[in-house]
């Protein structure tokens, strides 16, 4: 009897919201490649720091007072004051920047197995609109504590607008609401940071995952799993994403949380890169700090713009640099997707990327010396030259054949019994060390050089073998 | 849907009305959100001139003052300081002033009315942070080229004590002089222009 008025209440919902064929089409249902491996875990990652975000967010408005003259000291109110008001505070200024690690990862992951490339263009499109409102909405929350970086960060951005010929100045004052960054500034940058930022990132997060479910993900081999399917019309090489990938990403978000309080806890400030020491003092409009450096998830595109002598090519080198990336599906030639089956020239190219992108971003924090300013166009140009010359060097790329389903590696926890085995067989002599102090224990066996030698170059002529 | 019998021009008509009618309104309904992010009318009211006694200046002195905000310096340069300034017309971008912002009464080599105070907007023309005042000659930092003047910590433009800027440096022009004029010898005013001389 109770039974019934459940199933009838269920009935009657489902007969109105289709609840079930939602949840069966995007998760016990959406077959996803049987190979994810560890690049895969930081798509859900975001999402999560989105919502903490959001809910961290939301608590720190309720204290939080966007005026120039209380701002600074309502921050402070939250940090001593509101009861866990700096367990909140740090979850937000360290979410952000966990947020930025983990989205440079998951573009990376993206570079690697060629996830942009036909048919996931406009994946990466929505990816990377949602990657410009996350700068915007991180730059304009850095506003909000009026300290001295935030004042000093601020005006520097918002000139850059300047910067645009005819429009620029006004453009600027525009934005600002102001002759320089004040109270009018704060103000809207609020509005921004709390509503409309927000709500953009929501709906494009929406449209990404629509656009990924639609297509189906890319995996680690870079081959489509719909070419082959069973005669039940399922991918062979596929499994439903719940519960497989649902438990799979619990494993992620566990270890992600431990990383995540870690930081919290115990180095919020993390050394002046999350939070700059220089924001610990209320802004000053008659003086700027004397080394200013954006937060580091901006230095590698700071570092460009410093790296330009001339204002306007150096603001419109810096949004290349990012509009560049918008172009990727259409720069790249190469017919295959994964790194895996790509030619040398193409990891090679990916490899200096990555250092260019490392360096830029060091520097970025680093004062504007005339030797850092050398090095810095160097990696600039390299920088660039990745994205403008594949339409070139991935035309001649010699690739390797792709197979038609998916490979399986043997995890590291497989290989290493074996591997542990050929580095303390010995052929000759005694296998333990005879001191008491190792007696029985893991120390106490002898380690065998040949084997330790075998295994290094083994795994050096991998990596070289992968590179070529 | 049966479309026989219809008259599809006056369809086409009644959609391409709509859709200029769509258009202008919406775009006279974006003006009054577009307008209130402009400088409101207090904003622009703001601004009042600012008086400075310069009586107590130090030969050598820079002293900041607020005006709409924006820092403005006050600096007494010395007679070799003016000096130096002469003679670094080789090095700068724009060393007459040709392309910067600055009243008449200031568009000369060393920017300003009496040739001692310097007045200018504290302000890189590049990005809009506050230049550091350096005045000690070749620095360890620096280097052997530095004359003194302002250095930019953000993105390492040189001025002199002119506030000129030097080639090869981000900053496209030389720093902007504020309209100022003196109300006496040692009092000078912050945001009235002076009386025009030809220039």
């Amino acid at each position: 009897m109770k039974r019934d008025r459940i199933t009838e209440c269920n009935d009657w919902f489902l007969q109105r919201f289709p609840l079930t064929k939602l949840w069966n089409e995007h998760m016990a249902h959406y077959y996803a490649p049987k190979n994810f491996n560890f690049w895969y875990y930081f798509g859900s990652l975001a999402l999560l720091v989105l919502v903490n975000q959001i809910l961290t967010g939301i608590f720190l408005t309720m204290n939080y007072k966007p005026d120039a003259k209380l701002a600074f000291d309502s921050v402070e109110y939250i940090m001593r004051d509101v009861n866990w008001g700096w367990l909140i505070r740090y979850m937000h200024s360290t979410g952000s920047s966990a947020f930025f690690i983990v989205v440079y990862l998951h573009m990376f992951r993206g570079l690697m197995y060629g996830s942009y490339k036909h048919p996931r263009e406009l994946i990466w499109i929505f990816g990377m609109l949602l990657f410009v409102a996350l700068m915007a909405e991180a730059f304009m929350g850095y506003l909000l504590p009026w300290g001295q970086m935030s004042y000093w960060g601020a005006q520097v951005i918002i000139s850059l607008f300047s910067a645009i010929p005819v429009i620029g100045d006004d453009l600027s004052l525009w934005l600002r609401g102001d002759y320089v960054v004040s109270d009018a500034t704060l103000n809207r940058f609020f509005a921004f940071h709390v509503i409309a930022v927000p709500l953009a990132l929501v709906l494009l997060v929406f449209l990404h995952i629509v656009a990924l479910h639609e297509v189906g993900s890319n995996n680690p081999d870079g081959i489509e799993i719909k070419d082959s399917k069973d005669p039940w019309g399922h991918p062979v090489d596929g499994i439903p994403f719940h519960p497989y990938y649902t438990v799979k990403d619990l494993v992620g978000v566990g270890v992600f949380m431990l990383f995540f309080a870690t930081v919290i806890f115990y180095m919020p400030e993390m050394g002046g890169y999350f939070l700059e020491h220089a924001n610990f003092i209320p802004a000053d409009p008659m003086k700027t700090p004397e080394h200013i450096a954006p937060v580091w998830y901006f230095t590698p595109f700071y570092a460009i713009l410093r790296a330009i002598p001339d204002k306007f090519a150096g603001v419109i080198g810096m949004g290349g640099a990012i509009v560049v990336l918008f172009l990727l599906p259409w720069l790249d030639r190469s017919p295959v997707k994964s790194i895996r089956y790509r030619g040398g020239i193409y990891k090679k190219a990916l490899f200096l990327f990555v250092i260019s992108f490392l360096v830029l971003g060091y520097l970025g924090t680093q004062p504007a010396t005339p030797t850092a300013t050398i090095v810095a166009r160097v990696f600039t140009a390299i920088y660039f030259g990745f994205f403008l010359l594949m339409p070139i060097y991935t035309r001649w790329e010699k690739t390797k054949p792709v197979p038609k389903r998916l490979t399986t590696t043997h995890s590291l926890e497989e290989q290493l019994p074996g591997l542990i085995e050929e580095i303390i067989h010995l052929k000759h002599g005694s296998t333990e060390i005879g001191h008491a102090a190792f007696k029985g224990s893991f120390f106490a066996i002898r380690p065998n050089p040949t084997g330790i030698r075998n295994v290094i170059s083994r795994l050096a002529k991998n990596v070289k073998g992968s590179l070529n | 849907m049966n479309n026989k019998g219809v008259d599809q021009t006056k369809r086409q008509f009644l959609t391409s009305a709509l859709t200029v009618v769509g258009t202008v309104g919406s775009g006279y309904l974006a003006v009054p959100f577009l307008a209130q992010m402009q400088p409101s009318a207090k904003t622009m009211a703001a601004g009042a001139p600012v008086e400075v006694d310069i009586s107590k200046m130090e030969e050598g002195q820079l002293i900041r003052v607020a005006w709409r905000g924006k820092p403005v310096w006050i600096l007494n340069r010395t007679p070799e300081v003016l000096e130096t300034l002469k003679t670094l017309d080789n090095e700068l971008r724009d060393p007459l002033s040709e392309e910067s912002l600055q009243p008449i009464s200031s568009k000369n080599q060393v920017r300003s009315i009496k040739p001692e105070i310097l007045v200018a907007v504290g302000l890189c023309t590049h990005l809009g942070c506050s230049p550091t005042f350096r005045p000690e000659i070749a620095p360890n930092d620096l280097g052997d080229k530095w004359k003194g003047g302002f250095f930019c910590p953000c993105h390492g433009s040189w001025f002199d004590l002119a506030g000129r800027v030097y080639r090869g440096v981000p900053a496209p022009t030389n720093l902007e002089i504020p309209p100022y004029r003196y109300i006496t010898d040692t009092q000078l005013i912050i945001g009235e222009p002076a009386e025009e001389v030809s220039a």
